[in-house]
C-alpha cells in the first residue's frame, strides 16, 4: 500500500445530489475529512457540489485535473450504473484515462439505506477512503474493439422476425432469415382479422411476406433450424440445419400437382392447429414463402412402406427428391435477432373446461382458422359437426393467464382478442355473444373504442372468471348444450349460462422450447420462461449478450404493432453496429494468465456466457473476451488464481476493504471492531 | 404390506358393509392392517367449526397414538375421504406452521402424548391400492371379472381436494378409478361429475340444497345408464344410497341407482361372497346389477335395458388428441 | 370546533384500524392464507355446489371483509353453507384458502351469535358435545336430537329411514365410547385453555 501513495494525486468529489445524499450525510464534513485525513494517501483536493453530474459538476473536475495534475479521481456520488460513463467522460476530455476514475456510491449504498445521520456520513467517509485506496491500483485501460460482420442473422420469420429482416436488408447490408416452419409469416398468418382496425391479416402480411421472400439481401432459410452458435458480437459463426423437403427447389415451381396427387390425409396440427386436414406432401398455406412444398417423412407412404411416390410421378419438372439428406451450413453474422414468437397455452391442462373432451369447445387459434376464409369451413362459423351454426356462443378470458395455477402473468392480447372474436361472431351469425372476464384490458390506441363497439353489437358481458364448462344438464333447457357455469360478480349470483359454443382465449406461452434456444444462443429466460431483455424499460430489445437481440414475443407477450416496433429497434440497433464497422466493449472482463494456468478447466462449464474455451494444444484455458461480461465467476473459481478481472484484481479489491476498514488512516471513530490496527501513514 | 389402519366413525356403522368388503379382500390384496388403537373421532367437519386449536389436537391425538404405536410402518390408511382429509390436513399444518405444531403438542402433552409432524404418512385407502398395490397386481387376482356391469366411478371431493401431497396428478379430472374399474373387468361410463360434491352434511342443515347435489350424481350416472355408482367414502355412499330414496320423494322421480364401495366391486372380482361383502345391506338394491354379472336372480319384473346413451361423436371437424396419460 | 362531519370521518377511521377484520381473520387460519390477493374474479363463487343457495357468494364474503363490514360477514349464513369440498381453493387463481378461510368465519360466527339461522351451528354444536362425551361421533344420537330440536315435524318422514338403518345394522342405538376418555378430556380442555388466550 505504502508505495503507491506519493505516486498519485488523487482528487475526490463528493456530491450533494440536491438532499439525496446531503439529507442524510454530511457532505461538507466528508469533504474537509477527505482533504485532511486522505492527504497522506495521495489525496490533493476534497471538493463537495450540488450536482456534480451537472455540466458545471463536470467542469469542476475536468479543470482540477488539467490545472492539479490529478492521476486519479474518485467521485462519491450516485450509484455507477447512473452515471459512470459521465465522469469517466469527464475525465476523458481532460485527457485522463477514464478507467482511471472510481465511482463511490454514497447515495444508493448510504443515504438511501441508512437512517442515523452520523453513522451514514462515517460510513460515506469509508466509501470513499475504500475507493481511495483502490484507485491507487487502477492502470489505463482501452476500450476493446471488434470488427462487426456486416451480415444479420434473424431466428424466426414471424411478424418481428420479417420486419427485422427488411429493415436490414434495406439498408444494403445481407441478412440470413432462418425460420423453422416451412413458410415464413408465423402465427400472424394464421390469423383471420387483426384487431382494432380488422384488417384481413393475411392481406397486411403477405406483401411483406413477399417482399422478405424476393428481396436481393434477404437469404431465405425455412424448413430450417440453428444448430450451433460459435463466436461472439461481430463475428458469430452459426451452424443451420437446412432439413431435407424432399423438393429440389431449384426446380420447383410451386405448382402444387403433388399436393393435389397425394393419397395421403393427415390431420394438421401446425398450421391448421388440428382442426384439419392436410396431405404427407404439403405448402403449409396458399400464400407461403417460399411456395415449394415439403414432404412430411413421418406420414408419407414412400418413407412408411416404400410404395406410392405419386408425387414424384405427376411433377411435371421432376423436382422430388426422395434421396435428398439435410444440409448442414455455416453462416458466418456480426449480430443475430431472435424473433421466435410464442406457443398458445395448452387448454387441455384446464380440465374443468371439457377442452377435448366436449366437441364444441375451441381455442383462439382454432377459432381464427376457422373464421379465415381459407381455413377448413371456408370462413364459417359453425359448430364441430362442421355444418351447424351456433346460436350463442361464449367467449371466455383468461384461460391459462392471471392463474397461479397455470401461468401468473397476464397476456397482453387476449381481451382485445376476445372482443375481435364478439364482433366476427356478430357479423357472421346471429348468435348471442357472452363474454366471460375478469377486467376488460384495453389500453391500446383505438382499442377502448373498439370495446365500445363492441358493447354497442350487444354483447352480453358477464363479470366472472368461468368456474366450469359442462355438458350435464341439470335445469330445463340445458340438454344439449353446453353449460357455461361462473359467477357473475356485478350481479353476485352463481349463473348456469347455456350455449351452443365455446371459445376459450388461451394465453401466450413461451415455445416449449425457449429454454433450450436460450443456452445455445447464450442469453438467459426469465422465471416464466420468456427471453430477458437488458433493461424492461430502457433496453427490451438487447439481451444481456452483446450482438444478441429479441423482437416480438420470444420477450413476452404483445401484440402485432408492438412485435413490429421491436422489429424495427432490434434492426435499428444492429444497423447502428454495422454502421460503425467496429464495437467498443467495456474493458472490464477476466483474462488468463496462460503460465499460471494448470489446464484443470474447472472454470470451462463454470462461465455463464460460454466465454471459456480449451486449447487442446497448449493445454489451457482461454477467455474471448467480448463474450465475457466481467462477472467474476471464473476469477473466483481458479484454483491457481490464474484468473484476474481487470478492474478487479486482487490488489484493487484487498486495498478497497483496508479502505473501508479505514486501516489507512487509524480512525479511533471507525465503526470497525477493535482488532483494527492503526497504520502508520 | 403393513399399513395403520384408521376406520372412522362411519366405517363401523353407517358403513358397516366398506369395513366388511374391506376385510373381505385384505388377505387377497397382502394388505395387514392394525387398528390404531383406540382412536377418536376425527371430528369431521364439525368440530374445526366450532374450535380451532382443539379441532387439531382432536385429530392430533389419532397421529400421535400412531406415531406410539408405529413399530416398522408409518402410514397410516384412511377409508373415509373426511377422516383422511382430517389427518392429512393436520400433518401438512403442523409442518408448516410452527406455532401450531407446538401448541398442539402442548395440548397433547396434557394427555400424556406427543406428534412430531412428518412422522406419518397419511393415505387413502385408494391411493394405497392404486400406488402401493397397483392395478396390474389387481388384474392379476381377478377371478371372476365383472364383464357387463357398467360402472360410474365416483371419487366425491375430499380425496381428490386439496390435495396436499400431490397424489393425484389430476385432481380435477382424474381417471385411476376407472383404470381400476376396468381392470377388474367392468365398463366404465362417461361421469362428468366425479368429484363433484356429494352434500356432505348439508342433508341435516339444508336437506333442499342436499338433495339437490344429490340429484345431480344420481342423474348424471343415470343419464350415461350405468349400473352402479361406485365410491370410496362412507358419506358419499350415505348420502347418495338412503338419502337417494328421499331425494326421489322430494323431485318424484324414480332413479335407482345402487351405490357400491370400491371394496365391494373388488371382492366381487375377486369371486367373494355378496354376503361377506355387506352386499344387500343398501337402501338402492343392488339386486339387478349384481344379476348382469350373473350373482343374483333377474326378477321378471325388471325393465329391459334402455338404448344406450353416448357422449356424440361428431363428423367434421378433428378434435384434438388426448393429453398423455388421459383415458378418453 | 368540531362538526359532525369530521366525527363521523373519525369514528369510520378508527373502526376501520380497529377492525382490521382480514388480519383477525388470517391470524385464526392455518397457513398462508393470502386474502388480501384476492382479485374478486368469481371463480369460487361460480364454482360453489351450495352457491346458489347462500346469503352471500364466497367472493361476497371476501370483499366484505376485507371493506370491514364484520356483522353482515359474522350474520351471513354463507359458511355454514360451505360444505368443504374444496373446489374453490384449488381453482382459485390466486391460491387463496378459502375453505380454511370459511371455517375460521364459521368459528367467528359461532362466537358472535349474530347467525339468523341456527341449524348448522347446532348441528356441529351437538356434534362436538358427543365427541366429547364419548370420543366418538353418535349418530342415532346426532340425528334425534338434531331433528327434535330443528324440524320436529319431519321426523315422521325420517321414520323409514331410521328403521332402514336400523334393520340393515348400519346404525347403533347406543353410542361407543373410547378408553382413553379421560386422556382425551385432558387434552381437548388444555387445548381450549390456549385458544381462550390467543
Amino acid at each position: 500500500m505504502s508505495e503507491k501513495n506519493a505516486r498519485e494525486r488523487i482528487g475526490v468529489y463528493v456530491c450533494h445530489c440536491g438532499t439525496n445524499i446531503a439529507g442524510v450525510v454530511d457532505v461538507k464534513e466528508v469533504a474537509r475529512w477527505a482533504t485532511e485525513r486522505l492527504a497522506n494517501r495521495g489525496v490533493v483536493v476534497a471538493r463537495d457540489d450540488k450536482f456534480m453530474c451537472s455540466s458545471l459538476g463536470q467542469e469542476l473536475i475536468e479543470s482540477d485535473i488539467e490545472k492539479l495534475g490529478l492521476t486519479r479521481v474518485v467521485v462519491a456520488a450516485c450509484s455507477p450504473h447512473l452515471h459512470e460513463k459521465t465522469f469517466r467522460a469527464a475525465c476523458a476530455r481532460a485527457g485522463l484515462n477514464p478507467y482511471l476514475c472510481e465511482m463511490a456510491s454514497i447515495r444508493e449504498q448510504v443515504s438511501w439505506v441508512t437512517a442515523d445521520k452520523q453513522v451514514a456520513t462515517q460510513k460515506a467517509k469509508a466509501m470513499i477512503s475504500g475507493a481511495v485506496e483502490r484507485v491507487h491500483y487502477h492502470v489505463p485501460l482501452e476500450p476493446l474493439r471488434v470488427p462487426i460482420n456486416e451480415a444479420t442473422l434473424v431466428v424466426g420469420g414471424g411478424i418481428a422476425g420479417i420486419q427485422a429482416a427488411l429493415e436490414i436488408a434495406n439498408t444494403g447490408h445481407p441478412v440470413y432469415l432462418v425460420e423453422r416452419d416451412p413458410s415464413i409469416g408465423g402465427h400472424m398468418a394464421q390469423f383471420d382479422k387483426t384487431f382494432p382496425t380488422l384488417d384481413c391479416a393475411a392481406c397486411i402480411l403477405t406483401p411483406r411476406m413477399s417482399e422478405a421472400g424476393s428481396h436481393p439481401n434477404i437469404h431465405l432459410l425455412t424448413w430450417s433450424e440453428v444448430e450451433k452458435v460459435d463466436g461472439s458480437v461481430g463475428s458469430f459463426s452459426v451452424a443451420v440445419r437446412k432439413k431435407a423437403r424432399y423438393v429440389n427447389t431449384d426446380l420447383c415451381t410451386g405448382c402444387g400437382i403433388c399436393v393435389e396427387k397425394c393419397p395421403k390425409k393427415v390431420i394438421d396440427s401446425e398450421f391448421e392447429v388440428g382442426i384439419a386436414y392436410r396431405k404427407a406432401v404439403y405448402t403449409p398455406f396458399a400464400q407461403a414463402v417460399p411456395r415449394y412444398p415439403v414432404v412430411d417423412d413421418l406420414n408419407c407412404i414412400y418413407f412408411e412402406k416404400g410404395t406410392c411416390k405419386a408425387c414424384e410421378k405427376f411433377c411435371p419438372t421432376n423436382a422430388i427428391d426422395f434421396e435428398q439428406q439435410d444440409e448442414l451450413i455455416t453462416l458466418e453474422v456480426g449480430n443475430i435477432i431472435l424473433a421466435t414468437g410464442f406457443d398458445l397455452f395448452d387448454a387441455r391442462r384446464i380440465p374443468q373446461y371439457g377442452y377435448g373432451r366436449l366437441a364444441n369447445i375451441f381455442t383462439s387459434l382454432e377459432f381464427e382458422r376457422m373464421c379465415n376464409a381459407a381455413g377448413p369451413t371456408e370462413g364459417a362459423i359453425v359448430l364441430r359437426d362442421g355444418r351447424t351454426a351456433p346460436r350463442s356462443v361464449g367467449i371466455i378470458h383468461c384461460v391459462g393467464s392471471r392463474d397461479r395455477n397455470y401461468n401468473p402473468y397476464c397476456s397482453a392480447i387476449c381481451c382485445m382478442q376476445s372482443l375481435k372474436f364478439a364482433h366476427l361472431l356478430h357479423e357472421r351469425t346471429g348468435a348471442k355473444v357472452y363474454n366471460f372476464y375478469i377486467d376488460i384490458r384495453t389500453p391500446g390506441k383505438d382499442f377502448d373504442e373498439f370495446y365500445q363497439r363492441v358493447l354497442e353489437e350487444g354483447t352480453l358481458f358477464v363479470r366472472g372468471k368461468v368456474a366450469e364448462v359442462t355438458d350435464a344438464a341439470r335445469l330445463l333447457g340445458e340438454e344439449g348444450k353446453l353449460i357455461i357455469q361462473v359467477e357473475d360478480t356485478l350481479v353476485g349470483r352463481q349463473r348456469r349460462i347455456p350455449v351452443d359454443m365455446v371459445i376459450l382465449s388461451a394465453g401466450l406461452e413461451p415455445r416449449r422450447d425457449a429454454d433450450e434456444v436460450a443456452r445455445q444462443f447464450g442469453i438467459s429466460c426469465s422465471s416464466a420462461g420468456w427471453f430477458t431483455e437488458k433493461h424492461p424499460k430502457l433496453d427490451p430489445v438487447s439481451t444481456m449478450t452483446e450482438g444478441l437481440f429479441v423482437a416480438g414475443c420470444a420477450s413476452g407477450p404483445k401484440d402485432i404493432p408492438a412485435s413490429v416496433a421491436q422489429g424495427s429497434a432490434a434492426a435499428a440497433r444492429v444497423i447502428s453496429y454495422i454502421e460503425q464497422g467496429e464495437l467498443s466493449l467495456e474493458p472490464v472482463r477476466a483474462f488468463i494468465e496462460a503460465a499460471k494456468c494448470s489446464g484443470c478447466r474447472i472454470c470451462n462449464d463454470l462461465c455463464p456466457f460460454n466465454a471459456i474455451t480449451f486449447d487442446e494444444q497448449l493445454v489451457v484455458s482461454e477467455i474471448t473476451t467480448a463474450l465475457c461480461q466481467g462477472c467474476g465467476t471464473c476469477v473466483a473459481a481458479c484454483p491457481a488464481g490464474a484468473i484476474s478481472g481487470t478492474g478487479f484484481s486482487d490488489e484493487q479489491v484487498l486495498a478497497q476493504i483496508e479502505g473501508l476498514l479505514m486501516l489507512n488512516v487509524g480512525d479511533p471513530t471507525a465503526f470497525v471492531g477493535s482488532h483494527a490496527e492503526l497504520v502508520e501513514a | 404390506m403393513r399399513y395403520l389402519f384408521y376406520p372412522g366413525c362411519s366405517m363401523q356403522r353407517t358403513a358397516r358393509p366398506y369395513l366388511d368388503s374391506l376385510h373381505a379382500i385384505q388377505e387377497t390384496l397382502e394388505l395387514e392392517l392394525e387398528e390404531v388403537h383406540d382412536w377418536n373421532c376425527c371430528g369431521a367437519t364439525e368440530y374445526m367449526s366450532i374450535y380451532r386449536l382443539p379441532a387439531f389436537a382432536l385429530i392430533g391425538r389419532n397421529l400421535a397414538l400412531a406415531q406410539q404405536q408405529a413399530n416398522g410402518s408409518s402410514t397410516v390408511m384412511a377409508a373415509c375421504s373426511a377422516c383422511y382429509l382430517n389427518l392429512s390436513k393436520t400433518d401438512h399444518y403442523m409442518r408448516e406452521d410452527s406455532q401450531l405444531s407446538q401448541d398442539v403438542n402442548t395440548a397433547l402433552q396434557a394427555g400424556g402424548l406427543r406428534y412430531d409432524p412428518g412422522t406419518i404418512a397419511v393415505r387413502h385407502l385408494l391411493d394405497v391400492i392404486l400406488n402401493d398395490i397397483g392395478v396390474e397386481r389387481i388384474r392379476e387376482l381377478v377371478t371372476r371379472p365383472l364383464t357387463g356391469l357398467r360402472v360410474a366411478a365416483y371419487y366425491g371431493c375430499m380425496i381428490v381436494r386439496p390435495d396436499l401431497e400431490h397424489r393425484w396428478e389430476n385432481p380435477e379430472y382424474p381417471t385411476a378409478l376407472e383404470g381400476l374399474m376396468t381392470a377388474l373387468g367392468a365398463e366404465v361410463v362417461d361421469f362428468p361429475l366425479k368429484t363433484h360434491c356429494c352434500g356432505g352434511h348439508m342433508t341435516q342443515i339444508s336437506p333442499e340444497t342436499a338433495y339437490e347435489l344429490i340429484r345431480r350424481l344420481v342423474h348424471g350416472a343415470a343419464l350415461y345408464e350405468a349400473d352402479v355408482l361406485v365410491t370410496v367414502c362412507p358419506m358419499c355412499q350415505l348420502n347418495l344410497d338412503a338419502y337417494q330414496v328421499e331425494m326421489n320423494k322430494h323431485f318424484k322421480t324414480d332413479y335407482e341407482i345402487p351405490i357400491l364401495f370400491v371394496t365391494q366391486l373388488m371382492g366381487l372380482a375377486f369371486g367373494k361372497d355378496p354376503d361377506e361383502l355387506g352386499l344387500g345391506r343398501e337402501f338402492v338394491d343392488s339386486g339387478p346389477a349384481l344379476a348382469k354379472i350373473g350373482l343374483a336372480a333377474l326378477d321378471d319384473e325388471q325393465a329391459p335395458p334402455s338404448p344406450r346413451k353416448k357422449r356424440k361423436k361428431e363428423e367434421g371437424l378433428p378434435m384434438p388428441p388426448p393429453m398423455e396419460g388421459e383415458l378418453r | 370546533m368540531v362538526n359532525g362531519s369530521d366525527l363521523a370521518l373519525e369514528v369510520e377511521l378508527l373502526e376501520a384500524e380497529e377492525l382490521n377484520l382480514v388480519a383477525l381473520v388470517e391470524a385464526q387460519t392455518p397457513g398462508d392464507t393470502r386474502l388480501a390477493m384476492c382479485i374478486q374474479c368469481g371463480t369460487c363463487g361460480g364454482s360453489c355446489p351450495s352457491g346458489p343457495d347462500m346469503d352471500h357468494t364466497p367472493r361476497q364474503i371476501f370483499a366484505m371483509l376485507r371493506a370491514g363490514f364484520k356483522d353482515d360477514v359474522l350474520r351471513s349464513n354463507t359458511p355454514w353453507y360451505c360444505v368443504s369440498c374444496y373446489l374453490c381453493t384449488v381453482r382459485c387463481p390466486q391460491e387463496i384458502r378459502i375453505t380454511d378461510l370459511m371455517y375460521t368465519l364459521k368459528r367467528m360466527s359461532v362466537e358472535a351469535g349474530l347467525y339468523e339461522d341456527s341449524t348448522a351451528p347446532d348441528l356441529s354444536g351437538t356434534f362436538v358435545d358427543y365427541v366429547e362425551r364419548y370420543g366418538r361421533s353418535f349418530e342415532f344420537g346426532l340425528a334425534t336430537r338434531h331433528n327434535l330440536r330443528h324440524r320436529p315435524l319431519s321426523m315422521p318422514s325420517m321414520v323409514p329411514m331410521g328403521f332402514g338403518m336400523l334393520t340393515k345394522g348400519r346404525m347403533d342405538l347406543t353410542p361407543h365410547q373410547i378408553e382413553g376418555l379421560d386422556q382425551l378430556r385432558s387434552i381437548l380442555r388444555r387445548a381450549k385453555e390456549l385458544e381462550a388466550v390467543q
